[in-house]
C-alpha cells in the first residue's frame, strides 16, 4: 500500500506535487517545458494514437505513405524531367525529385496535420486539461513513421539507379531535425490561428502549394544566383531539401551561409510560435 | 501544512456576448477586411458628424466574485440551474479555462471527470482507448497496466477488449468510459453530472463507486442536478445562480433551501400592455396561466389533480401560420414532456391556446414549463425559458412506506389481477 502510494507520488504526472496555482490569462506566459517533459508520456501516447488511427481509416493504410511520394515523383519526372528538361546536377531526374520529395512530404503533412489539430482535438481540449502544446508536437511527431516508409522507398530508388552512399549521409538527421523544427515552427503558428480564425485552415493547402515551388523540390537551388542563395536560405526548406540531395546522392554541398539562415529562421519560427500558442492557449477552451 | 485542499477568492469568468460572438468564430478575412476598411468607415462617420463608435460586446460574467475554502476529505455538491455557472467553476479548477479575475490554490494531485471517455476513438480497441483514456486522465502507463484487469472487469467487457469500439453497444462503451475513470486515483476529484447518462443501472454502479471513493478521504466536488445522490454523498453544498454563491454549507440544508426557493410557484402571469409584454415584432405574450382543476385542503395541487394551461398571445402578422410548443421540465432540469397544439393560420390578434394534464400523470416534485411559439411548424419565433412554475404534491398516503415514488411520472394504471389457476395448480401433473 505505501509503495503503492509512493508510486502514485513519484509518478503523479499532473501537476506539482506541492500546489497549483490558478491566475487570469496574462498576455505573454512562460513555455513550462517543464511541464511539457512530465506529460512526456501523454505525448507518445498522442502521437501513438494519431500514427494508429490513420493507418487504420484509409482503406491502403500505410501504403498511403509510399503512394504519396512514388507518384508525385512520377509525375514531376514525367514533367519536369522529361518535358521541361529541368536540370537535376548530374543525377536521373526521378532519385534527383524523390530525395527532395520525402523530406518536403514529410513537412508538408505535419504542417497540414499540425495547423489543423487543435481544432480536430477540440473536445479534447474543452474537456480535459493538458499543456495543449502535445497536440500540435505529436501531429508532427505522428509524421515521422510516414517518413522512415518514404525514406525505405527512397534507399530502394537510390539502390535501383545505382547511386552510391556517401559519407555525408551521417548528415542527414541534422537536416531532417531542421525539417522538423521549421514544421513545428510553422505548425504552431496556423495551429493557435487556426482556433481564432477559422479560414486558416484554406490557407494552408494554397500555402503548402507555393512554398513547394519556393523550395528547390523539382529544380535544383543552384538555378539561383550565388549572391542570392544566402536569402534563398530564409526557407529552411530550401537547406533541407539541399542538404538531403548532399546527403544522399553526393551533389554540392550547402554553403554556410544559407544553412546559417535557414538554422535562424526555423528556430525564430519554433520559438515565436511556442510563444504565440501559449498566449493564445489560454482562450483555446472558451473558443475552440 | 494546513488542512486546506481548495482555495479560492473572488474566481470570476467573463464571456463576451453579442456582436462578436454572433458568428462563433472569427474569420482571418473579415478581421483583415474590418482593419482595412476602418479608417474610410470612421472617416465617413467624421464627415457625417457622428462620433466613432466602437463595437463593444457585452460582457457576461458566467462566474462572479466565488470564493471559498474545501478541506481536505470534504465532499462538495455544486448545485444550481443550468447556466449558474457550476460547469464554468469546475473548468477553472481543472485549468481547462483561465478566470477572468480571482485566484485559486489547490494542494494535491488533481482529477477532473468532465465528461467520460475523453480521447476515445471508435476506430481504436477497447484495450487501445483504455491506455488513451488514461493516460488524458494522467494515469501513467505503469499505473494503467495494473489496474487494466479491473477496468476491464468493472466495465465487464472481457470479451470485447480487442474490439473497435465503434462495435459497441453504447452502454458498453459507456461503462468502459466510465471504469477508466473510477479507476483514476487522484487526491482532489472534480465530477460533473457524468452520472446523469446511461440506464439506471449503470447509474447505480456509478453512485455505488462514487460512495466507495467518497470513503476514502478523498477530496470531490460533485456538480449535479440529482438533489437524492447530493444529499447522500455530500457533506456540504455549494448553490451558485447566475454565477454568484447563494449559499453555502450543510449539504441537506442547501438542498432544501434550493428546491424550496426553485419550487416558488408562479401560477398565473399577465402582461396587459402589447409595447412592453416580452416578444418581438411578430408575437407578444398576453398571459399563462396553470389552472388546477382540483386541489387539496390546503389549496394544492395534488399528485390527482388535473391542470389546465392556458397561453394567451397577440399575434401580429396576418396568416401567421403559428402554433406553441411547451416543455415540462422537472426541478432536476429533466424534460417530463414536450407537446406542441396544432399549426394554423392565425389572424391579427389575441390568441388563446389551452391543454389540459391529466390527473395521475405527473409524479410530486416542483415543475416549470418553457414556452416556444413556433412560425410555419419549424422556425421557433419567440421562446420563453420559464413562463410558470408550479408544484404536484404527494396525497396524504394510507400504506407505511413514505419514500418518494421514483420516476419522472407517476400514472395511475388501471391493474388487473385474477386467480388463473384453482390450488390443484400448485400439483405437478
Amino acid at each position: 500500500m505505501a509503495s503503492d502510494a509512493a508510486a502514485r507520488l513519484a509518478s503523479a504526472p499532473q501537476r506539482d506535487p506541492d500546489y497549483t496555482e490558478i491566475y487570469p490569462a496574462s498576455g505573454w506566459a512562460a513555455l513550462k517545458l517543464g511541464e511539457l517533459w512530465r506529460y512526456r508520456e501523454l505525448l507518445l501516447f498522442l502521437t501513438w494514437r494519431e500514427i494508429k488511427v490513420r493507418y487504420k481509416q484509409t482503406a491502403i493504410g500505410a501504403g498511403w505513405a509510399l503512394i504519396q511520394p512514388l507518384f508525385t515523383m512520377l509525375i514531376f519526372t514525367l514533367f519536369f524531367g522529361r518535358l521541361a528538361k529541368m536540370p537535376s546536377e548530374g543525377v536521373p531526374y526521378s532519385v534527383f525529385s524523390l530525395t527532395a520529395l520525402v523530406p518536403w512530404i514529410f513537412f508538408a503533412n505535419g504542417l497540414t496535420l499540425s495547423s489543423n489539430s487543435l481544432v480536430g482535438n477540440a473536445n479534447l481540449i474543452g474537456k480535459v486539461y493538458f499543456p495543449r502544446l502535445l497536440i500540435p508536437i505529436s501531429s508532427v511527431l505522428s509524421g515521422f513513421v510516414d517518413f522512415v516508409l518514404a525514406f525505405i522507398l527512397l534507399a530502394l530508388f537510390c539502390m535501383y539507379e545505382g547511386v552510391r552512399v556517401h559519407g555525408a549521409i551521417v548528415w542527414l538527421p541534422v537536416f531532417l531535425l531542421l525539417a522538423t523544427v521549421a514544421c513545428l515552427g510553422v505548425g504552431l503558428w496556423f495551429s493557435a490561428l487556426n482556433v481564432e480564425y477559422r479560414d486558416v485552415r484554406y490557407i494552408i493547402p494554397f500555402l503548402t502549394q507555393l512554398w513547394l515551388f519556393a523550395t528547390p523540390v523539382v529544380y535544383p537551388a543552384s538555378l539561383l544566383g550565388g549572391r542570392w542563395r544566402s536569402v534563398y536560405g530564409l526557407n529552411p526548406m530550401v537547406s533541407v531539401v539541399e542538404g538531403f540531395r548532399w546527403a544522399v546522392l553526393g551533389t554540392a554541398r550547402p554553403e554556410g551561409g544559407m544553412l546559417a539562415f535557414s538554422a535562424v529562421t526555423a528556430v525564430v519560427l519554433l520559438v515565436s510560435g511556442a510563444f504565440y500558442f501559449r498566449r493564445m492557449e489560454q482562450n483555446f477552451a472558451d473558443i475552440v | 501544512m494546513s488542512n486546506i485542499a481548495i482555495h479560492c477568492e473572488g474566481l470570476g469568468k467573463q464571456y463576451r456576448l453579442g456582436a462578436a460572438s454572433q458568428h462563433r468564430y472569427k474569420a482571418l478575412r473579415d478581421v483583415l477586411a474590418g482593419a482595412a476598411t476602418a479608417p474610410f468607415r470612421a472617416a465617413a462617420a467624421l464627415a457625417r458628424g457622428e462620433r466613432v463608435r466602437k463595437e463593444k460586446p457585452a460582457p457576461f460574467w458566467a462566474l462572479r466574485d466565488v470564493s471559498f475554502d474545501i478541506e481536505h476529505g470534504e465532499i462538495v455538491g455544486v448545485i444550481g440551474r443550468n447556466g449558474a455557472g457550476k460547469s464554468t467553476l469546475l473548468k477553472i479548477l481543472s485549468k481547462i479555462t483561465t478566470p477572468t479575475t480571482g485566484y485559486a490554490r489547490i494542494h494535491g494531485r488533481v482529477g477532473s471527470l468532465l465528461e467520460v471517455g475523453s480521447g476515445f476513438h471508435p476506430e481504436l480497441t477497447g484495450r487501445d482507448n483504455i491506455y488513451m483514456n488514461g493516460a488524458i486522465l494522467g494515469m501513467t502507463r505503469r499505473e494503467i497496466e495494473r489496474k487494466f484487469d479491473e477496468i476491464v472487469a468493472f466495465a465487464e467487457v472481457e470479451k470485447f477488449v480487442d474490439t473497435p469500439v465503434k462495435r459497441y453497444s453504447s452502454g458498453m462503451y459507456l461503462r468502459l468510459a466510465f471504469a477508466v475513470a473510477a479507476h483514476l486515483e487522484p487526491e482532489i476529484l472534480f465530477v460533473d453530472e457524468v452520472l446523469a447518462v446511461g440506464d439506471a443501472a449503470f447509474q447505480k454502479k456509478c453512485l455505488g463507486k462514487m460512495n466507495e471513493v467518497s470513503r476514502q478521504g478523498r477530496t470531490i466536488i460533485f456538480v449535479s442536478h440529482n438533489m437524492t445522490a447530493l444529499r447522500n454523498l455530500c457533506t456540504r453544498a455549494i448553490w451558485l445562480a447566475d454565477g454568484k454563491v447563494v449559499e453555502d454549507g450543510e449539504a441537506g440544508a442547501v438542498v432544501a433551501d434550493y428546491l424550496q426557493r426553485n419550487s416558488s410557484s408562479r401560477l398565473e402571469t399577465v402582461w396587459d400592455d402589447p409595447g412592453t409584454a416580452p416578444g418581438n415584432d411578430r408575437v407578444r405574450l398576453h398571459s399563462v396561466r396553470v389552472i388546477p382543476k382540483s386541489v387539496d385542503e390546503a389549496g394544492q395541487i395534488t399528485v390527482s389533480s388535473p391542470i389546465q394551461l392556458e397561453f394567451c398571445y397577440w399575434n401580429l402578422v396576418p396568416d401567421a401560420v403559428l402554433h406553441i410548443s411547451i416543455f415540462l421540465y422537472s426541478l432536476e432540469e429533466v424534460c417530463i414532456f414536450n407537446v406542441g397544439s396544432e399549426a394554423a393560420p392565425r389572424p391579427r390578434g389575441l390568441i388563446r391556446h389551452t391543454c389540459e394534464i391529466p390527473g395521475n400523470l405527473l409524479n410530486d416534485g416542483c415543475y416549470y414549463l418553457r414556452l416556444l411559439i413556433v412560425r410555419d411548424l419549424s422556425t421557433p419565433i419567440f421562446t420563453h425559458n420559464n413562463v410558470a412554475a408550479f408544484e404536484v404534491r404527494d396525497l396524504p398516503r394510507a400504506g407505511a412506506w413514505y419514500g418518494k415514488w421514483q420516476g419522472a411520472v407517476r400514472p395511475n394504471l388501471k391493474w388487473a389481477t385474477e386467480v388463473i389457476g384453482a390450488e390443484s395448480s400448485l400439483v405437478r401433473s
